[in-house]
């Protein structure tokens, strides 16, 4: 298994973690070939989360804007409410053919966490959360929901206090415990074996959306657009559309207020860096100092990028744009009230984008969005955040 | 392998010429650049040399220390806020070679600030300043080769560790391309002062004497003790770091003075 994607990836962690590593490569390289794990995991993602997620056509939104025909694929209806399920079913599964009792998880929004803490209690393993107390307090429904399901949240206090800090904690506690736990990471970053192996388990959404367009429509789509914080559902859906180069892809950054605060990595002023074991694309400063970010979306918070997406941006495979706080708030009323599906605040990034791209476009174009996750999550802090003015 | 004998090489082979007894271990304090203030540091590292210490293991903090536990993460956040850099740290170096502190210094540094600075201009600087040796804890073996490669062409020792979990393959692989010394990881976890001394680490370290008796042995993570330096060097360890431990020290008392006169004391402890 190659550690890297054209110059980005690799395993730059602590010598302590290199074996822990390995180990989880020689067991994702057996088990990913595996009949029976295959067919277990093809089971619980259908009867428990609930694949395969529809291909919607969104009509209305689309009539609105006059352009391009919008898909949604909807990764919002998955069990926990987003695509997180897919990949922390895999890991889950995957940990106890290891014989590891105990999982740790990073979380931004929340949505990981809950993935997390869920599998955790379908599977009878032990779970710990880390989140970011600022995370924490945007997301406390998710708080309370992963202590419902079991599990133990740890609260972090260190530096900005979202996900980076959550995957730094995450990261300590697995160099000192790795050899009963598996870290759960929830996104296609990290050290190598991580960003194959959760690129893989949510390669099921473009994989579903290719055959499902196919059959609507009887052509590849114009356009993917997806959001990228870490990466995972991005890349999900890119992947196994690659070599189809009559297809764009679009990944869509937190654009923050606009200006100095946000978390676009590409699209404003990242430089390549080495960051939470991958060389990859990252906001840090001249010295190498990693900046804080800061989005309307806890699950777009995030310095770093899955170093696939690095690549892609480097060969222009795909093109990388970021949307503003406002614009993602916007477009989380708009499909609100034109479809009556609210989104979560991450994939309204998606939405905001389909939207300025569906109108440049021609009606017989199609874009596919991918629709990560529900906006459940995401109803109160935005009740908050508009009362507040 | 000819490479010019850093300060390093030399110290470890004069204490072996000296035949000290065999539960002593030189005393490698790490300090923090720049926690709280730069001037600090440069009394921290003049009052544990002038006491007996046998070299320093600089640190340049970095905005996410992930193999540090709280008390190195929370000196490097202070450092931070006071306006430490990589440059100003370097820069540190230099002044304390200008004061004429001869003991062998060594980098550590997260390997961020390496890439984003430019490895080659990185390790240059570091060379220019004074320095002998880098660790950048975040860099194995697998990963190490470029930076390897300039580090040598630069007289710089790069510094590998290694950790009770790594394999034999590894290990001797590791073993191979060593130079200064073999920074051994005492504990599965982060840095932090421990109680008790790791008994994982003390079989690595015959281990390793049994496959290159050449290369000097230095305990770190959670070392916190005269004990704990005893209990290694009678494994066969050359060399103790101590880090966390020193940070505590300095903070408990909040007047500086006092605290470089207890430093002064702990380092008279730990170089015996």
């Amino acid at each position: 298994m190659s550690r890297y994607f054209g110059e980005f990836g690799g395993q730059f962690v602590a010598e302590t973690l290199v074996p822990a590593l390995r180990e989880l490569e020689i067991a994702y390289e057996r088990y990913s070939k595996d009949p029976e794990f295959q067919k277990e995991l093809d089971y619980q993602l259908k009867q428990y989360a609930g694949r395969e997620t529809p291909l919607y056509p969104a009509k209305r939104l689309s009539e609105k804007i006059g352009g391009a025909k919008i898909y949604l694929k909807r990764e919002d209806l998955l069990h926990t409410g987003a695509h997180k399920i897919n990949n922390a079913l895999g890991q889950a599964l995957l940990a106890k053919k290891m014989g590891k009792k105990r999982i740790i998880a990073e979380t931004g929004a929340g949505q990981h966490g809950v993935a997390s803490a869920t599998v955790c209690a379908l599977l009878g393993l032990d779970c710990e959360v880390y989140m970011g107390k600022i995370d924490a307090q945007r997301q406390a429904l998710n708080v309370y929901r992963m202590k419902l399901l079991g599990a133990k949240v740890n609260i972090v206090e260190d530096g900005s206090q979202t996900l980076k800090d959550a995957v730094n904690e995450a990261l300590r506690d697995y160099t000192a415990n790795f050899e009963n736990t598996h870290y759960l990471l929830g996104s296609a970053l990290g050290p190598h074996p991580y960003p194959t192996m959760v690129r893989d388990f949510q390669s099921i959404i473009g994989k579903e959306a290719k055959e499902q367009i196919l059959y609507a429509e009887n052509r590849l789509p114009d356009a993917l657009i997806a959001c990228v914080g870490g990466g995972s559902n991005a890349i999900g859906l890119f992947y196994p559309f690659l070599d189809d180069l009559s297809t764009e892809m679009i990944g869509v950054e937190a654009g923050g207020d606009g200006r100095e605060k946000h978390a676009a990595r590409f699209s404003k002023d990242g430089r390549k860096g080495v960051f939470h074991g991958m060389k990859t694309y990252l906001l840090c400063d001249k010295d190498g100092q990693v900046k804080e970010t800061h989005s309307v979306s806890a699950g777009l918070d995030y310095a770093a990028v899955g170093p696939e997406h690095s690549k892609l941006f480097s060969v222009n495979r795909a093109k990388y744009v970021s949307v503003t706080d406002a614009e993602a708030l916007a477009a989380f009323h708009e499909l609100a009230r034109y479809e009556g599906i609210i989104p979560a605040l991450e994939s309204s990034h998606a939405v905001a984008q389909a939207i300025k791209e569906a109108k440049i476009r021609s009606k017989d174009q199609i874009i596919i969005v991918n629709l990560s996750g529900r906006g459940d999550k995401d109803v109160e802090y935005v009740k908050r955040l508009e009362e507040a003015g | 392998m000819t490479q010019k004998q850093t300060r390093t090489t030399q110290l470890f082979a004069r204490l072996k010429k000296e035949n000290r007894s065999a539960d002593f271990a030189a005393f490698m304090p790490y300090v923090c650049a720049g926690d709280p203030n730069p001037n600090f540091t440069k009394k921290l590292i003049r009052t544990l040399v002038e006491n007996g210490a046998h070299a320093i293991e600089m640190g340049i903090p970095f905005s996410d220390p992930v193999a540090d536990g709280s008390t190195i993460q929370k000196a490097s956040q202070r450092a931070l806020k006071a306006g430490m850099t990589p440059d100003k740290a370097i820069d540190l170096i230099s002044e304390l070679r200008t004061d004429g502190i001869e003991v062998p210094i060594i980098v550590m540094s997260y390997y961020n600030l390496v890439f984003v600075n430019g490895q080659d201009e990185f390790v240059r600087k570091i060379k220019k300043a004074g320095a002998d040796g880098l660790i950048v804890p975040d860099v194995p073996l697998e990963e190490s080769d470029e930076l390897e490669r300039i580090c040598k062409r630069n007289g710089i020792d790069l510094i590998y560790l290694i950790a009770p979990t790594t394999t034999n393959e590894r290990l001797y692989a590791i073993i191979k391309r060593a130079s200064g010394f073999l920074y051994i990881v005492a504990v599965a976890g982060t840095t932090g002062a421990r109680e008790n001394t790791s008994k994982a680490a003390i079989e690595l370290i015959s281990k390793v004497k049994g496959i290159r008796k050449d290369i000097p042995v230095v305990v770190g993570f959670g070392v916190s003790k005269a004990e704990h330096a005893k209990e290694y060097a009678k494994a066969g360890a050359d060399g103790v770091i101590v880090g966390s431990k020193i940070t505590d020290i300095c903070r408990s008392e909040g007047i500086e003075e006092k605290a470089l006169i207890k430093i002064a004391k702990f380092t008279k402890e730990m170089k015996e």
